[in-house]
């Protein structure tokens, strides 16, 4: 090690113990909840900081043994799975007119579209609701997945049309010239080209999708379709003296979320990067 | 969003235009509209659920904030602009409107400034980097309302951990009621924003920390200025687009601010937490006066347009006009 590499470590020193301590106060929240998680609750009030004395699994097992909580994880997965379809798709067409078509009135539509940037959900979710309740569509998944798809439209147009305009037009006068509708250059040519990009916004919309709460918590009222959110939370209310079974719970519902988010890190940082930075 | 809200006169590169007119008019007009046809045939699906179930709902909250309804039927009992006048004169909306602005500043003066000064740390070689960045951005793609119930039993009063932790170090003092009182309620709960969201803010400047021109830093140390002066000098104003939307959305994330508030405290204690989009939800759903829960959204609406509209004329407006201006003559 040469000397400045040192005086470089030595300097490094006070930076690493910034980092150290915010890390610390990031991590320890989710430690704390995972370790109390194999506590008895007598035992944590007992002993709130330390290890546990002995491990206790009875709390994550009996979760996992339970239907209730497979019944949220999947209820959950569908619907994440069905915006995200039902999202990319539609913006997918409408990106595709927006980058490749010259027409009238395609700036109005979407200064129209990015609009939508603007009204947060919470805004609308009153007439929302009288809308769904009207529709008869409450209790029923597609009261859920229909809005989050609508709300998600401006963001995932906006991406999509971003990358569409950076494929190059010769390709597609190629397509055409060889017969190809402009449907056809769309699907066989524009979607497979533009993979990287689908699955960005496609990791967005399931994050978005799986952490919702407000629509899920205004739409069922019957247990059976609840999300992972909304059966957290009546599960606190439910067991709300019983801390360590809640901590369990709440570990658990992280873990999906968590394991997501280490497999698609890249396309999630990209995007939302990408999201807010470009348009 | 820079250009989003602008106009974009660009005509897309492969844009399908009609091919040389062979002469005959008709057939020119026939194209043309065909093209038109199946441009806006692409964009029908998009069209028909944003406006379903965005732009509809949206106004037709506009026409029920000026009746008195319960939300059920259609609304007849019209009064004119009395849930606004009522809406400016109810305490707990002022509030509402008090507490998103306490947040908001809180956000610009502290979690947005953290945010910064742990992305300049973590743009810089250091070992484990890799693993802060994760961490610090986890809490992201956590669910607010389960986020909020676990800091929710983390800061419960007296005796919760956060208690227990501060009384280890010898910081008995500090802590408290946290979410239970009314003068702790605010700072506890930014305390919980601030964990989960500046990790975000953090990614958005490394984005633009990465695209800073290594040559300018250096021909600034060349020139014998300091870190210190570096980074004011250079960084942070090819920062600046990246920091105007980061406080955009810092801005709107406030003023929509529901579940965290909702899981923790309700609202309370006693309207202390209080946000526009919680008073809405007690309004329109649990007290059945839709009309005037119509109105907390028309104003809610209001705010983040004007924000936006404002923000975007006189900030983002600016982005274009330093785009051009630095391409030419800032190196100098």
């Amino acid at each position: 090690m040469t000397a400045s590499q040192k005086a470089r470590k030595a300097r490094n020193l006070p930076l690493h113990l910034v980092l150290i301590v915010v890390g610390a106060v990031m991590a320890v929240p989710l430690l704390y909840a995972a370790l109390s998680g194999f506590k008895t609750t007598d035992e944590l009030s007992r002993n709130p900081v330390g290890l546990p004395e002995s491990w206790v699994t009875s709390n994550y097992t009996g979760i996992l043994g339970s239907g209730d909580f497979w019944r949220l994880i999947g209820n959950s997965t569908l619907i994440a799975v069905g915006t995200t379809v039902l999202a990319v798709a539609v913006s997918a067409l409408s990106a595709f007119s927006f980058a490749r078509f010259a027409f009238r009135g395609r700036e109005m539509l979407f200064t129209l579209f990015t609009m939508g940037l603007m009204f947060p959900f919470a805004v609308a979710a009153l007439p929302l609701f009288l809308l769904l309740r009207s529709l008869d569509l409450l209790d029923n998944p597609l009261g859920v997945i229909l809005p989050q798809a609508a709300f998600g439209l401006p963001m995932t147009i906006i991406i999509l049309r971003g990358f569409f305009r950076q494929i190059p037009g010769e390709l597609e006068e190629a397509a055409t010239l060889d017969g190809c509708t402009p449907f056809g250059f769309f699907w066989r040519v524009l979607l497979p080209m533009a993979r990287p990009a689908l699955g960005t916004v496609s990791v967005l919309a399931v994050v978005t999708s799986w952490n919702n709460f407000f629509l899920p918590l205004l739409v069922f009222t019957d247990a059976q379709w609840w999300t992972l959110p909304i059966g957290v939370q009546q599960f606190q209310g439910q067991y709300s003296a019983e801390y360590a079974k809640v901590f369990a719970y709440l570990v658990l519902a992280m873990v999906p979320a968590l394991a997501f988010y280490s497999v698609a890190e890249r396309q999630l940082v990209g995007g939302l990067t990408a999201g807010a930075t470009k348009g | 969003m820079t250009s989003t809200f602008l106009p974009d006169k660009r005509t897309g590169p492969g844009a399908v235009l009609p091919p040389p007119a062979e002469g005959r008019a008709p057939s020119r007009a026939r194209r043309r509209a065909l093209n038109w046809l199946t441009a806006v045939g692409f964009q029908l699906p998009a069209l028909v659920l944003f406006i379903g179930l965005v732009l509809l709902p949206m106004l037709f909250a506009l026409y029920a904030a000026f009746f008195r309804w319960g939300g059920f039927g259609m609304p007849s009992d019209y009064v004119g602009g009395e849930n606004f006048t009522r809406l400016f004169q109810d305490a707990v909306f002022l509030g509402d409107l008090w507490r998103c602005l306490v947040l908001v500043v809180l956000s610009l003066a502290v979690q947005l400034p953290f945010a910064l000064a742990m992305a300049v740390l973590l743009n810089q070689r250091m070992r484990g980097r890799a693993v802060y960045r994760m961490l610090f951005f986890a809490p992201y793609v956590l669910s607010e309302a389960i986020t909020g119930i676990l800091f929710g039993m983390i800061f419960a009063p007296d005796d919760g951990f956060a208690d227990q932790i501060l009384g280890k170090v010898g910081l008995e003092g500090l802590g408290g009621q946290w979410f239970a009182e009314p003068s702790t309620v605010m700072a506890t709960l930014f305390l919980v924003m601030t964990w989960k969201y500046f990790g975000f803010h953090m990614m958005l400047y490394l984005a633009g920390l990465q695209a800073v021109p290594r040559e300018l830093t250096e021909a600034a140390l060349i020139d014998g200025a300091g870190p210190w002066q570096r980074f004011c000098s250079v960084t942070l104003p090819l920062l600046a687009p990246t920091l105007r939307i980061s406080v955009f959305l810092s801005v709107i994330g406030a003023i929509q601010l529901f579940d965290l508030v909702w899981v923790t405290t309700a609202g309370g204690p006693d309207h202390h937490s209080e946000t526009m989009a919680v008073t809405m939800f007690q309004y329109g759903f649990k007290r059945y006066q839709v009309g005037y829960a119509s109105a907390i959204s028309v104003v809610m609406f209001g705010i983040s347009l004007v924000f936006a509209l404002a923000y975007q004329r006189f900030v983002l407006r600016r982005d274009l006009e330093g785009a051009t201006t630095t391409m030419r003559g800032d190196g100098k």
